[in-house]
């Protein structure tokens, strides 16, 4: 499992000779650049998100395409006198520069990474002391956030593989020891929350008292959105952080402001609505909450399969295709621990057989094939782990990059394990609507009081604690115990009648409405 | 000292909320630790927060206070409290024998077999006794799957399943009888004790949701009813 769990995210950047890099010269700034920068740098200071957001998305790519594919960008301080040396402008600037860095160009230094955390500081400080006017796209804020985690993610990667490190980079790594510290990572994220005030604003809003959601975060009244869209995305950041870091928990806790039952800010940027619910999800899965993982995973699938086509040509489309393929995966794992067939749609529910029916099948039994199958889609699925812990670089060296993915992967086995001989008391009871514990017992091959205690584990298994203390049932089917006969009790498929008719109703106004464009000659 | 005085007026469960990621609460979350333990009490946020400061902070790690940890974790049980401390300590540590003990210890309580953890409990007292009320809170998560499960428990069964026998029994199943709701019924082989209804042991008390619309499906169509 370990070389599929290698992999980085994303797509592998392309292998550069050492021609085009040699020819680098960062002071060069051709034409198409200044264009650029002149009109990026205009259309800031006019607050235009729209032709930010057209410049952001399809400019920096298209340029980059054309004449960046294996170098970077000309530096920051070559085209400063383009953009009247603009302090703020240029911490963007560089901002973009590394993340277009860290995209394309590889191996990086532990020096390029340390600069790149600098630049997220100033970007930062400035953001927090206030002096911010400016009105930047969702998408691009958003990008920021997540870059930032990402590049955190990345970095605690690269110094805990310490095998194969050369002097020349373990001098670097103690050279830029203050680097990516987990602590600063966490408390700008954290500073941004609260600098923002944005949990009291989407209170607020609830109320009626402010408008957040509804101007898309965006301020229509001459102030800046930057601070207030950052916090609010710092919330998913720290979100998927403490899921990095195996506290689901906490995790979950970071998120709590924003209500996943209504659109928000987060579903207007694709990127954050998948990395939104992924690891809401992912830790919802690991604190047994199955019902919880497995109804937010069918919505977002859903929502994937229904508008990926919009999203081709984003410069985000690989990794939508990526995460949609790993929810599929920890869908699969929901519904193994916990049928749940009643919450998948039709069409979730073919594409998840499509991919995954033979591994599902699998996960019923309890063998070894079965265990091997929960480790392949665990692995596959999770997210990349961290160890936030420094290296120490005066005992022998190893690689400690993998040590946090087998702990949350060996844990979650461990869970497996536990809930092994339920899919068997399933199938068994499934048969009956009233069975003496004796009788049970002979069939399954076992004596009474371990079977008791099989039927206990069933039902502490199915019974989640949710985020207020309450026990809810995610049971499928449920049973009591009346002194030592067992009484099953059938739950009828619901039939939602009252949806399925709200379904139609909006089906056939959509064929109304096309049927009236059907011009006939 | 100006931040010493500061800290001192500011509560542990208020440091967690307003400074969590800050290395300097490490000393004050530990004491928290032992307070808890003496007077009771649990707090998870806070506890979760220091096993994060010793996940930075591997050289700081108290096997000790993790100890307590988890064991109060255990005592928080249905709650998956036990597995979320385990999700942030390093492998290594958990290798410790303590630690080993109480993951089977877990791992008999989640999988319902009460016996085993009993016997696996009576062997590892001084590792438990430091933490006042570790026996009756295993009892009450005993009870709390004995009623998801039964609505009539055979008095053997209960016996086994928070480790109380003859006499002590009796008074327990009177005590719980006056105060819970217990009643005592004759069954074929054995006293029964029948639990109170709930939702999980009398499924038909649960309400059935099925045939109501939430308003905002309806709102989907207010379009077109204008």
């Amino acid at each position: 499992m370990a070389s599929a769990y290698d992999r980085e995210d994303g797509t592998a950047p392309p292998s550069h000779g050492g021609g085009a890099a040699d020819a680098y010269d960062p002071n060069y700034v051709p034409d198409s650049v200044k264009t650029f920068v002149v009109h990026l740098y205009r259309h800031i200071r006019d607050k235009n998100v729209y032709e930010i957001h057209q410049m952001y998305e399809g400019g920096f790519q298209r340029l980059s395409e054309r004449l960046f594919r294996d170098t970077p960008w000309p530096s920051a301080e070559a085209v400063a006198p383009y953009c009247d040396g603009d302090h703020v402008f240029l911490l963007l600037y560089r901002e973009l520069w590394y993340r277009h860095a860290y995209a394309r160009l590889s191996p990086l230094t532990a020096s390029h990474r340390s600069e790149s955390w600098n630049n997220y500081c100033d970007l930062f400080s400035v953001v927090l002391h206030g002096v911010v006017n400016m009105q930047l796209p969702n998408q691009w804020l958003w990008d920021m956030v997540d870059e930032f985690v990402y590049q955190f993610q990345s970095f605690c990667q690269y110094r805990a593989k310490l095998k194969n490190k050369t002097d020349d980079e373990l001098q670097q790594l103690k050279q830029f020891d203050k680097a990516w510290n987990v602590y600063g990572v966490l408390n700008y994220l954290q500073a941004l929350v609260e600098k923002s005030m944005i949990a009291q604003i989407l209170e607020r809003e609830k109320e009626g008292l402010e408008q957040f959601t509804a101007t898309d975060g965006y301020d229509y009244e001459g102030g800046s959105n930057v601070l207030k869209v950052l916090g609010y995305y710092s919330m998913i950041g720290l979100l998927r952080i403490h899921c990095l870091l195996g506290d689901y928990h906490t995790a979950l806790k970071c998120l709590a402001p924003i209500n996943l039952n209504q659109q928000g800010v987060y579903t207007i940027v694709i990127g954050s609505h998948i990395s939104t619910i992924y690891h809401f999800g992912f830790a919802n899965l690991m604190m047994r909450r199955y019902v919880d993982a497995t109804r937010e995973f069918n919505k977002i699938l859903l929502y994937i399969l229904k508008y990926k086509q919009y999203h081709q040509k984003s410069p985000q489309y690989d990794q939508i295709l990526k995460k949609n393929e790993q929810m599929y995966a920890l869908l699969a794992i929901c519904l193994s621990l916990c049928p749940q067939n009643k919450l998948i749609d039709e069409n979730v529910s073919t594409q998840l057989k499509e991919k995954y029916n033979d591994k599902m099948t699998k996960m019923q039994r309890f063998d070894d094939e079965a265990y091997s199958a929960y480790d392949e889609l665990f692995s596959y699925a999770c997210p990349k782990f961290i160890t936030p812990s420094p290296p120490v670089l005066d005992q022998p060296l190893t690689n400690y990059n993998q040590d946090a993915y087998r702990l949350q992967l060996k844990l979650f086995l461990y869970e497996v394990k536990q809930q092994q001989l339920l899919s068997g008391i399933r199938s068994y009871l499934k048969l009956y609507s009233a069975i003496t514990i004796s009788k049970l017992a002979q069939y399954m091959e076992m004596d009474e009081a371990t079977l008791r205690s099989i039927l206990l584990t069933y039902k502490h298994k199915m019974h989640a604690v949710d985020s207020n203390g309450k026990i809810v049932s995610s049971a499928d089917f449920d049973f009591y115990i009346n002194e030592d006969i067992i009484h099953v009790v059938e739950s009828k498929p619901t039939k939602r009648h009252g949806d399925y008719f709200l379904r139609q109703i909006l089906k056939f106004e959509e064929t109304i409405a096309e049927l009236e464009k059907v011009q006939l000659d | 000292m100006a931040n010493e005085q500061a800290a001192e007026t500011y509560t542990v469960e208020e440091l967690v909320s307003v400074n969590p990621y800050n290395p300097d609460i490490l000393n004050d979350l530990e004491i928290f630790v032992n307070e808890q333990v003496s007077s009771q009490t649990y707090n998870l946020d806070a506890n979760l927060s220091l096993l994060r400061l010793y996940q930075f902070e591997p050289d700081r790690l108290s096997v000790q206070i993790v100890a307590r940890i988890l064991i109060k974790a255990l005592m928080a049980m249905p709650a998956p409290d036990f597995s979320l401390c385990l999700f942030l300590i390093p492998e290594h540590v958990q290798m410790e024998e303590q630690f080993k003990t109480l993951i089977v210890l877990s791992h008999y309580l989640e999988t319902g077999r009460f016996r085993q953890f009993w016997d696996e409990a009576s062997k590892n007292r001084n590792l438990l006794e430091v933490v006042p009320g570790f026996e009756q809170a295993i009892q009450t998560y005993a009870i709390h799957v004995l009623s998801l499960t039964y609505q009539k428990v055979p008095r053997p069964v209960l016996a086994e399943a928070i480790n109380i026998e003859g006499l002590a029994l009796d008074k327990f199943i009177e005590y719980h009888a006056a105060n819970s709701g217990w009643m005592i019924e004759k069954g074929a082989r054995s006293q029964l004790i029948v639990l109170p209804r709930n939702e999980f042991n009398h499924p038909e008390l649960k309400k059935n949701t099925a045939d109501t619309v939430p308003f905002e499906h309806i709102t989907r169509i207010f379009p077109l009813l204008s």
